[in-house]
């Protein structure tokens, strides 16, 4: 019986010295990870904060003054000779370019994604990873290499232009290049994996005993979509939609070389700020503008998913 | 009427069909792969051009192997993006570990959303957020080197690594680890003979993926590179900004190689382990 009883209380001891070693391996195995990620990732983010409120210094970086001039100036232009303010469009153009070429971007890459990934999902299991393979390559080579590859077909004496030329269908080069059309063309190359992925994940789990009764309740192939697989797709769907959006948003190799300077987005926006203009404030209030863009999206999603969620239970 | 005998003729395939589904994947396929092929075939042309074809030839890769700039760039790439690769995979193994071995605790999706930090923000206000931060330690230090830019390239690898080495903890079967327990092996033991064998193929696609990663970055580098840690993609872009010429194409696709051959080598461990499983 005593001996019972020491055993037993050995093993609580033991137990509660289990879990005060199980408990320092975890924060000493978690810490270094989750400390390079602080320090590099996110530490630095709330510094961007900060640099926006100052002013620039005279060679780069930043003399530490209050400032809110880098905000004031998204929206005035300030005269060089009597420092009056002016309403200026130059960079609201360049966020609407932005927002509205990652949208053209999203529903393209959507609109093509889907019936890929459905495509993928319906096919028997050796093909399907063989088709997973080909768009998986192209998700992790080299953006810049494919972007260049891209540059190389729409240029003046590019593939598209001298076959056109060729078959007589134009006399002179179209001005492909250097377009909104050749971003948007560019950021669906470039993403478009990002929407096949995600949406075959949820369509791979499809129960097709569902479909089979939207046919026997006569539903028409297009009813079938609509109602069936659509909606029960919607979780890959909204994930491919964000993975997309987010990137196109920030792009910053794609509208550089296939936007040719001219055709600017917020990325460049960023970079020529940090660079040629050397005004780091301004720079960093754009880069937080980026940032609550990107939020903002992410926060619609996490709603879209909330909803769902929702009614899926009731 | 029709369509519902037709249904029932061929069901297996009826069912799943959609019209001009299979059109449209085949067409992506083509967008996807016919610049690349545009490249790639390129690279082997004996002229200068790099849309008219005149004849077959090495020239170019021969030219871009003696050019000491793109030597440089290919030593900078690799030494960054191998340094960078061990100590993200290290890390991102410890962090697994703890996320999927432990039972729950509090602030485990806290932990887990600052691992996947770097894929949340845009890559340029990463960039930008780095570049200031680095300019103060600078400052303040007066240390400089390539060591910044590799610690920028580990703490973005870090959730490329972290993501197949936690599948494949989750895959596992906890009963081995738990067999060696009971046959009184030390925990230490049990991690080196059971747990790391185990978890092998996941850490090694984690490395490839960090390592692909670091190799491809662009926009981190552009912002954090100091003058003489030029990376093979700034040499290119670089180059680019020039103009184009075969050359590039030569480098862009020995470059390409690399980067299918790892990917290759992380889906097969992928469908191993599937395979393993069935």
């Amino acid at each position: 019986m005593a001996e019972a009883t020491t055993t037993s209380s050995q093993l609580s001891s033991a137990v509660i010295a289990e879990e005060k070693r199980l408990r320092s391996t975890r924060y000493g195995l978690l810490a270094p990870g989750i400390l390079t990620i602080f320090i590099i990732g996110i530490m630095p983010l709330s510094i961007v904060l900060v640099y926006s409120f100052l002013k620039p210094g005279d060679f780069g970086g930043v003399t530490w003054e209050l400032s809110f001039k880098a905000y004031v100036q998204l929206l005035f232009e300030e005269d060089i000779f009597d420092e009056t303010l002016s309403f200026t469009t130059d960079y609201l153009e360049i966020f609407w370019r932005s927002v509205g070429l990652g949208l053209a971007t999203t529903i393209a890459c959507l609109l093509v994604g889907f019936p890929t990934a459905y495509f993928i999902a319906t096919q028997p299991p050796a093909r399907r990873n063989a088709w997973l393979f080909l768009i998986t390559i192209p998700f992790w080579t080299n953006l810049l290499i494919r972007t260049y590859a891209m540059l190389l077909i729409l240029r003046d004496q590019g593939m598209i232009n001298l076959s056109l030329i060729k078959i007589g269908a134009i006399d002179r080069a179209l001005p492909l290049l250097y377009t909104d059309f050749a971003v948007s063309l560019g950021l669906v190359y470039a993403y478009l994996p990002f929407m096949v992925l995600p949406i075959f994940a949820s369509l791979e789990k499809l129960d097709f005993r569902l479909v089979e009764a939207g046919y026997d309740l006569y539903a028409t192939r297009f009813k079938v979509l609509k109602r069936i697989i659509i909606p029960l797709a919607k979780p890959g769907i909204a994930a491919g939609c964000i993975l997309v959006l987010i990137p196109s948003l920030g792009a910053y190799i794609t509208p550089a070389l296939l936007g040719g300077g001219k055709k600017l987005m917020i990325g460049n926006l960023i970079e020529l700020q940090f660079g040629q203009a050397r005004n780091w404030p301004f720079g960093s209030a754009i880069a937080l503008v980026l940032m609550v863009l990107v939020m903002l999206s992410l926060l619609i999603y996490l709603r879209s998913g909330a909803r769902k969620g929702a009614s899926a239970h009731g | 009427m029709a369509e519902i005998a037709t249904g029932k003729m061929d069901k297996s395939i009826d069912l799943k069909y959609q019209p001009g589904f299979s059109q449209i994947a085949w067409l992506c396929i083509v967008v996807l792969y016919a610049p690349i092929a545009v490249l790639v075939l390129f690279s082997f042309n004996q002229n200068r051009s790099v849309t008219v074809w005149t004849e077959f030839s090495f020239d170019w890769y021969i030219k871009a192997a003696q050019n000491e700039g793109i030597q440089h760039a290919a030593w900078v790439s690799l030494e960054v993006a191998f340094i960078a690769m061990v100590i993200s995979t290290i890390l991102a193994t410890m962090a697994a570990l703890v996320t999927t071995r432990t039972p729950p605790y509090r602030g485990l999706n806290v932990a887990v959303t600052v691992i996947n930090q770097p894929l949340m923000v845009p890559e340029v206000v990463t960039a930008v957020a780095t570049l200031i931060f680095f300019a103060i330690i600078k400052q303040a230090t007066g240390v400089t080197g390539i060591g910044y830019l590799i610690a920028a390239h580990t703490a973005f690898c870090i959730p490329f690594a972290y993501m197949p080495i936690r599948a494949r903890l989750e895959d596992m079967d906890l009963s081995l680890e738990q067999a060696a327990a009971d046959l009184y092996a030390p925990p230490f033991k049990v991690f080196r003979r059971v747990t790391l064998p185990l978890m092998m193929p996941g850490i090694m696609a984690g490395a490839m993926l960090a390592f692909i990663v670091s190799l491809d970055d662009v926009i981190i580098t552009l912002f954090v590179a100091g003058p003489g840690e030029t990376t093979l993609p700034l040499y290119i872009l670089g180059q680019i900004r020039r103009g184009v010429t075969p050359e590039i194409n030569a480098v862009s696709t020995l470059f390409l190689g690399i980067s299918v051959i790892l990917v290759t080598l992380i889906f097969l461990f992928g469908t191993d382990k599937n395979k393993g499983k069935q």
